[in-house]
């Protein structure tokens, strides 16, 4: 994977998830900044998804395939399942419920690129 | 009658995203070691299997309302407690037997212990969540 690539997107994930525990402290409900914030990230992932699978074309294989596509579309569902969820019911909890599915990216993230490395599992 | 406080509702909802990670992790490990290496190990692979189907059950209860749900998920996350803390001393007495990880093993450190505090967040909250008994 390009490193330089996952660091942005593991940085702007863990700006936003940042962001969210903040507002829900601040007693915030998710509002159209924040949520634009999710969108970005969500966009900066599916960027990663193209690039990882241009990188698989050209013939480069990672340490274990099925553990690198898992994270790769794994890590595209979590945000829109989260946001969703956060929206059913909108409260303080809601805001913090975006949060954690944002922490959850630059793990996935940096995951992704350790079995690219060569990482097995 | 009293409406019983949903187990999904208010701080619940942020317990219910966690469950749900969980069980997206559990179960893509689980799937991954189970589809490509199975024979390595596979009493190892069965208890991540095992965990992972106890996270997504405990998910979904959660989040459902209903006595039926709340119970579901007190059995859940019983069972949940129960096997992160058999699986982690079990991965500390004999390592030899579980070099290849599961959630749960050493209590869920390759997972910030997480695995350790959810189910004994998830017992608290299903206590302040209780379905309301009728007293004579």
């Amino acid at each position: 994977m390009i490193f330089g690539f996952a660091v942005t997107v593991a940085v702007a994930a863990t700006l936003v998830a940042l962001w969210s525990f903040v507002q829900s402290a601040r007693n915030r409900l998710p509002d159209n900044p924040l949520l634009i914030g999710i969108a970005v990230v969500e966009v900066l992932l599916v960027v990663q998804l193209v690039i990882g699978i241009v990188l698989l074309a050209g013939g480069d294989r990672p340490g274990s395939m099925a553990t690198y596509l898992a994270y790769l579309i794994g890590s595209l569902v979590v945000l829109p399942v989260g946001a969703a969820w956060a929206l059913a019911e909108r409260s303080r909890s809601s805001t913090a419920v975006l949060g954690i599915a944002c922490i959850a990216i630059p793990v996935m993230v940096l995951r992704l690129n350790e079995v690219w490395s060569g990482a097995t599992a | 009658m009293e409406q019983q406080r949903r187990t999904a509702s208010g701080p619940g909802r942020v317990l219910v995203a966690v469950y749900a990670i969980f069980a997206l992790a559990a179960t893509s490990r689980a799937g991954v070691q189970i589809s490509t290496k199975f024979h390595e190990a596979p009493l190892a692979y069965l208890l991540s299997a095992f965990a992972a189907v106890v996270y997504i059950v405990a998910t979904i209860a959660l989040a459902r309302r209903g006595d039926g749900w709340w119970r579901v998920a007190l059995v859940a996350c019983s069972i949940e407690l129960l096997g992160v803390l058999t699986i982690g001393t079990l991965s500390l007495v004999d390592a030899a037997a579980f070099r290849h990880p599961t959630v749960w093993s050493v209590y869920g450190e390759g997972y910030l212990f997480i695995p350790l505090a959810l189910p004994v967040i998830g017992l608290y909250w299903l206590r302040r969540t209780a379905p309301v008994k009728v007293t004579a």
